[in-house]
């Protein structure tokens, strides 16, 4: 055999292994429910769940509670099953935070509560806003 | 007569018009030149064959001048403060400084196409005047690019079918917002813009965008060429003009995404320059093929092998570059990225963009593979181009790693596309898991490019070259022994990554002391490799070895609800009260606003503020590094929404460093940012950022109201600490920051003067009288002393004054430092990358150009 076929060959092993170990290594987005099942079946893995904030019926955010400090908030988190559910995270509260659409929260439960170690954003774009905001 | 003492507000409605008009014309030209150079290609006749030439050539100088058009007319609308604009209201306001006005033209996406499609522009005016038997066939390509790249600017609705094609930046505001005012003032403007982000408002950002747009412009050049090549069946003549080019890509794009990492560091506070964010990803990938492209494309110059792999890779390039276009810009990373989005509604556009292109290469490649020469030159293990091949190889997986990686959200989209429910999500910890893939392939490209390097240059004697193998090992080793005694490494994949590192610079100084002797025009490889080692292990120190040092040694929790990580790592500082960190003693000095015309830190306590926010008023004489910087009594500007907290580190009583670690507010954009400050050093950088500010809504809780009478002159305590109240002065109402003047209002305060540990602080008091018996006081508060004074009463009898004093816990902030040690070598590492590139670019279009003549 040619030693570029063996380049070649390696190459695509490679690769496989990589598929492979990509796709059995996969995280998934989950609703609440599915993050309780999962911690109660031994250890409490992390993962990702979509929400948006908890709103009131004047479509006003409720729910979120500071610490005197700053340095750390909670929100309510309202999934795609719309179970709602307190998160907790430990840093000061994201720009933008109050203004999203959508949350991304990657975190676990620990005794019952759900703390975030990371958040992601989907803000609406300047473009949609409609409102004028400034200088008037 | 006209009334001068308003401002007129002129609408220009002109001026957007003028702009749209360049971008159809910008548009149509560059479909007019694609067609005209593509007949031109086509033809035999030489006087016809000409005249499209001609065409061709007017169509593309056409393009490009509206292309400039477009530019001047948004910058205009920008720098004027048109804000009857969307760009202008949305990206900018009147109180944004002058050089980041230039970022807000790239902050929007209309205005980063631009920028793309400017730097493609200047190129293809550079091919267009070479005038080679390349010019036709190139600019076709080249203009059918810049075709797509204008019909996303074009904001033009297809009627009937009520298609939109494109957002134009030149959108008025009216059209753009449902704002009702718009229907009672279809001229209304706005006083002010909505403001540039502030993570963008950062000299990085005047340049970082340039540079990678210009990296991205300039992969389509080897891909026009090898485009060109195939079609015009010259299937290996195109590598040789393509490869200067290609080796300029590889610096360019390369600078580009480590100037975006430097940003990051500096900007964005989690720590590092790089994150494996699926955006950073998006133009990693095609780096590392541009790379591997470089490299068969060497190989094939130098022993005619490899020609396949060559054009796979060049064309798969461009294509990477178009799929890190649509990733990051059709909104589909939406739920991945930590960067928010603009989608623009133009996820379409983008892939048809993508595809139409990839129809092209997959066509060509398909229809002309067989014509495609091939040697039947066996590869052996001595042979430069086997290790040459393995390491184009390793790049590719490299790529197709993170490819496989990034794109699940492509996945989840196209397997929704087929009804079923998909929802893949990006790895939990990426660096982790990116990183874990990277090492294992960064030792490897060291490796194989510090062998191949040395069997490169080299005639093929099997016993010279294993001698010089084991020598290059041999010193590789004992360098790796003396830096693993001295730098502590001890985990045993960086180890190895050191080893490798070490082993690609050894061999590559190796074989540039011989070039140097020889060929030292020939020398720019070797010294791109020796930056490639130096960033590999910069990386592998600072990223690998980062060390958080502002351990909690106060023994105390700040706060019970949160977790265990933030309690350890951060530190509490008062001000003016030293605490330890790293054997350094630390310090909060208080907290800084920076002046809109002189450089230099002014101290908040020094201010006094009026009801414009962005003026204020010395208290006092304002010194800055020795320098005056305002007199008292001077009223002058300040950017309110940054706060710097200074932080003083020293050892044995000498000053080390001083860091300002700033904190943004912009209620327009919502809350609050941290960005760091970096004390840089020849062995480490100290990064500090705020993590927590002391918080501006809550009212901090005050001691119950200690009363005393003092007079003029006399001295008294204020929380232990001297002050003395040095006059009475009659206040103007309407100059009370929140106060609404009202007839009959008559105001005056008390200047106090108080002596703290390290500055002198004033504190001004005001005793306000209202409908001649309604009594207010508004108090001023000394937050690094944690005092606060009020007037309470005036008794002009005895000419004394009733002092009300409060006291609370002085000012704080909490911070967290990192140590990043050696990064300084990553830097180092990159400009030694980029000259090596640069000299190595040099030397090919000197060769090509003594070639041609």
């Amino acid at each position: 055999m040619k030693k570029g076929q063996i380049i070649s060959l390696i190459g695509i092993f490679v690769a496989i292994v990589i598929i492979v170990y990509t796709s059995s290594d996969s995280s998934y987005y989950v609703t609440f429910d599915q993050a309780v099942q999962m911690s109660m079946v031994g250890s409490s893995p992390k993962v990702h769940v979509v929400g948006e904030l908890k709103r009131n019926e004047n479509n006003e955010i409720i729910g979120i509670e500071k610490s005197p400090d700053y340095m750390s908030f909670s929100f309510l988190l309202v999934d795609e099953n719309i179970r709602e559910q307190r998160v907790h995270y430990d840093s000061p509260m994201p720009t933008d935070f109050m203004r999203s659409e959508k949350i991304v929260v990657i975190g676990a439960f620990h005794q019952g509560r759900f703390i975030a170690d990371k958040i992601l954003l989907k803000c609406p774009s300047k473009y949609t806003d409609k409102k004028l905001n400034a200088g008037i | 007569m006209p009334v001068y003492n308003q401002i007129p507000v002129m609408f220009h409605g002109a001026i957007g018009n003028i702009g749209h008009l360049f971008v159809i014309t910008s548009f149509v030209a560059a479909l007019i030149a694609a067609f005209c150079y593509w007949t031109a290609s086509k033809e035999n006749v030489v006087e016809t064959k000409k005249q499209w030439l001609f065409n061709g050539r007017v169509g593309f100088i056409v393009h490009s001048i509206s292309v400039l058009g477009i530019i001047l007319v948004l910058f205009t609308i920008i720098y004027s403060h048109y804000f009857e604009y969307h760009y202008a209201y949305a990206h900018s306001s009147r109180h944004l400084p002058g050089q980041y006005m230039i970022a807000c033209f790239w902050e929007g996406q209309e205005g980063s196409f631009l920028l793309w499609m400017f730097w493609q522009a200047l190129l293809g005016i550079v091919f267009l005047t070479k005038r080679d038997k390349w010019e036709a066939p190139m600019i076709t390509i080249l203009a059918l690019i810049q075709a797509f790249l204008a019909s996303m600017i074009l904001g033009i609705v297809i009627p009937g079918l009520n298609i939109k094609i494109g957002s134009s930046p030149f959108i008025l505001l009216r059209d753009a917002m449902t704002d009702p005012i718009f229907q009672l003032q279809p001229l209304f403007i706005p006083k002010d813009g909505n403001g540039l982000n502030p993570l963008l408002q950062n000299y990085w950002m005047v340049i970082h965008p340039p540079v990678l747009f210009l990296g991205f412009a300039l992969t389509s050049i080897p891909f026009s060429y090898c485009v060109s090549g195939l079609w015009k069946k010259q299937y290996s003549e195109w590598i040789k003009p393509a490869f200067p080019w290609t080796i300029l890509g590889v610096a360019i794009l390369g600078l580009g995404i480590i100037m975006g990492g430097y940003w990051a560091y500096e900007t964005l506070s989690f720590g590092g320059y790089w994150n494996w964010d699926p955006v950073e990803n998006a133009v990693y990938i095609p780096w590392i093929i541009l790379i591997a492209s470089l490299h068969t494309m060497m190989t094939y110059e130098a022993s005619k092998q490899g020609l396949k792999f060559t054009i796979i890779l060049v064309l798969a390039v461009f294509i990477l570059i178009l799929y890190s276009t649509f990733l990051t810009r059709s909104g589909i990373l939406g739920e991945s990225s930590v960067h928010s989005f603009t989608d623009l509604g133009l996820s379409g556009q983008l892939l048809i963009y993508l595809l139409f292109f990839i129809a092209i290469s997959v066509f060509l490649v398909l229809f002309r593979w067989k014509n495609i020469p091939t040697t039947s030159k066996e590869l052996t293990t001595y042979n430069k181009e086997f290790w040459v091949f393995l390491g184009a190889t390793v790049l590719c997986l490299t790529g197709f790693q993170v490819f496989i990686e990034t794109s699940k959200p492509v996945y989840n989209s196209i397997i929704r596309l087929f009804g079923a429910e998909s929802n893949l999500a990006p790895p939990i910890d990426a660096v982790a898991y990116y990183s874990g893939f990277q090492l294992w392939f960064a030792v490897s490209i060291a490796l194989l490019s510090g062998i191949s390097q040395l069997l490169w240059w080299e005639k093929s004697e099997k016993n010279l070259q294993r001698k010089k193998i084991t020598a290059t090992t041999l010193i590789s080793l004992i360098v790796f022994a003396l830096i693993i005694l001295i730098a502590n490494v001890n985990t045993p994949i960086y180890m190895v990554l050191l080893f490798s590192g070490i082993f690609t610079i050894v061999s590559n100084l190796f074989l540039l002391y011989n070039l140097l002797k020889i060929k030292p025009n020939l020398s720019g490889g070797s010294i791109s490799h020796i930056g490639i080692g130096l960033m590999i292990i910069g990386i592998l120190f600072s990223a690998g070895y980062s060390k958080v040092v502002s351990l909690n040694n106060t023994g105390m929790l700040y706060n019970s609800d949160m977790g265990t990580e933030f309690n350890r790592d951060n530190l509490l500082l008062f001000v003016n009260e030293t605490r330890t960190m790293d054997g350094f003693d630390i310090e909060f000095l208080g907290e800084f606003v920076e002046a809109r015309n002189k450089r230099g830190y002014i101290k908040k306590t020094a201010l006094q503020y009026t009801s414009d926010p962005y003026k204020v008023i010395a208290k006092k004489d304002i010194l800055f590094g020795g320098k005056m910087l305002y007199n008292s009594k001077d009223t002058f500007e300040i950017y309110p929404e940054n706060t710097f907290y200074k932080i003083q580190l020293s050892k044995n009583g000498k000053i080390s460093a001083t860091l300002f670690p700033r904190i943004q507010t912009n209620s327009r954009m919502g809350g609050i940012l941290a960005s760091p400050d970096i004390t840089h050093t020849l062995t480490r950088d100290l990064y500090t950022h705020v993590s927590a500010p002391m918080p501006a809504d809550v009212e901090p809780s005050w001691s119950k109201t200690e009363e005393i009478r003092v007079s003029i002159g006399k001295p008294f305590f204020v929380n232990d600490y001297v002050a003395v109240l040095e006059k009475v002065v009659p206040v103007d109402v309407s100059e009370i920051p929140g106060l609404n003047k009202q007839n009959g209002d008559m105001a005056v305060k008390v200047v106090i003067k108080v002596e703290g540990e390290n500055d002198i602080y004033y504190a001004e008091p005001i005793f306000l009288i209202r409908n001649k018996n309604e009594i207010g006081q508004i108090s001023s508060e000394i937050g690094e002393l944690g005092s606060k004074l009020t007037l309470l009463n005036i008794h002009p009898e005895t000419d004394e004054f009733t002092l009300g004093l409060n006291s609370r816990q002085k000012n704080w902030v909490i911070i967290k430092a990192i140590e990043k040690p050696f990064i300084n070598v990553l830097w180092i590492g990159t400009i030694i990358l980029t000259i090596g590139l640069v000299m190595a670019t040099y030397r090919r279009f000197y060769n090509e150009r003594s070639v041609s003549d």
